[in-house]
């Protein structure tokens, strides 16, 4: 049997304060692999290329289908997911970094709280909940329902933020997933009671909607191609219009 | 009322780099170029602009104040960006890349021109066909003023298009995609008239 092997380079990191070193390693090559078994293999076996013993690389991982967003990192220059990452189709040494934009725990695995928090901060969900039955909700037409589907796919996976150059440790900028999801929830028929309010939220916190600098990475960077930069710039318009309201004064709420 | 400012800020920074300043650099390469039509048109062109009505007050309110605070809050702003053109080498990405260098040499190129064409005028000075034709008669500041010009036509017309989407008048990726090539031809068409008319008073 030829002993075909994969190589990988590991940028690794003891905890969150410590400094960050590479690791190589060189595993027995099997068929359909992905970067998740790759790592598996390491863990059943962990010796780096040198044949030293070597703790086993940590990294997170959930769902194995692309739709949690956990296991994203760093994958020969490019974030993504590992589990989609097919070791027959990446060049080697295949170079695993984790996504330095979020603050990393150990190894590959990060802290992608921060997304969660703008999640909150943005109200991305619909508010139903009361002390008595308010009945169906309005329905959506299908074509609608279509179009939101496509926003509601984010994963907060965090590939939109680690391609962002207005998301680092300069800015507080939100990132273009809470953006989206902004879109997605003021376009819900019941989610548009709270339109005003998650507007705001972009319009006043720090680092919203005006940090953007369009420079459109994150459209292209999203594994789930959900249009973000289309996002952005409808967001744009209605919190320009939204600024003239609060401004000027309306009497018209809805 | 919230006390972050940075959302009028942002809105204002994009305002006042099409209004006023950007409608005052096309009246300006557009007076420029009277230098192609040869001295006497050129010194009779900058003669009526010197002499209009208001003159300080439109200078203050319509150039030096906004432009100041673009200037200083556009600084704010490139500085901000973590570029990352080397692994993400789209062209959008490079753009915005090329936005916040080119803010920075226009910043330093309008220092300069002002110092030495406005300020010098203040002191005495006469703005006229032989000032120009004498500070492009050293090579270097032609490069430098053919460098200055590009970069300032290429940030205006840029920042043309990011003006369209922070405002939200493109939204959809083919209006941004049309919205790109209508600014590539203001580009084109604004450092022609910029560099033709610099060229004029060489020789």
């Amino acid at each position: 049997m030829s002993e075909k092997t994969i190589q990988l380079v590991i940028k690794r990191q003891v905890d969150q304060n410590s400094e960050p070193y590479e690791e190589k390693f060189s595993i027995p090559y099997r068929a359909n692999m992905n970067v998740i078994s790759a790592l598996m293999e390491i863990r059943r076996n962990p010796v780096n290329a040198n044949g030293d013993e070597t703790t086993a690389v940590a990294w997170d991982a959930s769902c194995l289908e692309e739709v949690c967003g956990a296991c994203s990192m760093i994958i020969n220059g490019k974030p993504r997911q590992s589990c989609t990452a097919l070791i027959d189709q990446l060049e080697q040494p295949i170079k695993l970094e984790p996504m330095h934009t979020f603050p990393v725990m150990r190894d590959l695995t990060v802290d992608r709280s921060r997304m969660f928090d703008s999640l909150k901060r943005v109200k991305a969900w619909v508010p139903i909940d009361g002390t008595y039955d308010l009945g169906p909700g309005p329905r959506m037409p299908e074509a609608k329902r279509q179009w939101a589907y496509e926003l509601s796919k984010c994963m907060t996976c965090g590939v939109c933020l680690q391609a962002c150059p207005n998301v680092n440790s300069k800015s507080e900028f939100i990132g273009p997933a809470a953006l989206s999801q902004v879109r997605l929830f003021n376009a819900h028929p019941t989610g548009a009671m709270h339109k005003a309010e998650r507007l705001e939220t972009l319009m006043d916190g720090e680092g919203g909607l005006s940090n953007c600098g369009n420079s459109q990475n994150c459209v292209q960077a999203c594994p789930k191609g959900i249009p973000l930069t289309t996002s952005i710039a409808a967001l744009n318009r209605e919190t320009t219009l939204q600024s003239f309201k609060n401004f000027f004064g309306t009497d018209h709420t809805a | 009322m919230s006390t972050n400012r940075e959302f009028f800020y942002r809105k204002l920074h994009s305002l006042l780099g099409v209004i006023p300043v950007g409608a005052f650099l096309i009246v300006h390469l557009t007076v420029n170029y009277f230098a192609v039509r040869g001295p006497e048109a050129y010194n009779q062109a900058t003669h009526f602009m010197e002499n209009l009505p208001f003159r300080y007050f439109m200078e203050v309110t319509l150039i030096f104040l906004p432009l100041i605070f673009h200037a200083v809050y556009g600084l704010y702003i490139a500085f901000q960006a973590k570029h990352n053109t080397s692994t993400y080498s789209y062209f959008r990405n490079w753009m915005f890349r090329l936005q916040r260098v080119t803010g920075v040499i226009v910043l330093i190129f309008v220092t300069w021109h002002v110092w030495e064409t406005r300020v010098a005028a203040a002191l005495g000075a006469e703005v006229n066909f032989n000032m120009m034709a004498e500070i492009v008669e050293n090579p270097l500041a032609l490069i430098l003023y053919i460098i200055g010009i590009t970069a300032t036509t290429f940030h205006f017309a840029n920042g043309l298009w990011s003006f369209a989407i922070t405002w939200g008048i493109t939204i959809t990726p083919r209006s941004q995609q049309i919205a790109t090539y209508v600014t590539l031809g203001v580009f084109v068409a604004l450092t022609y008239i910029g560099i033709r008319s610099i060229l004029a008073f060489v020789g």
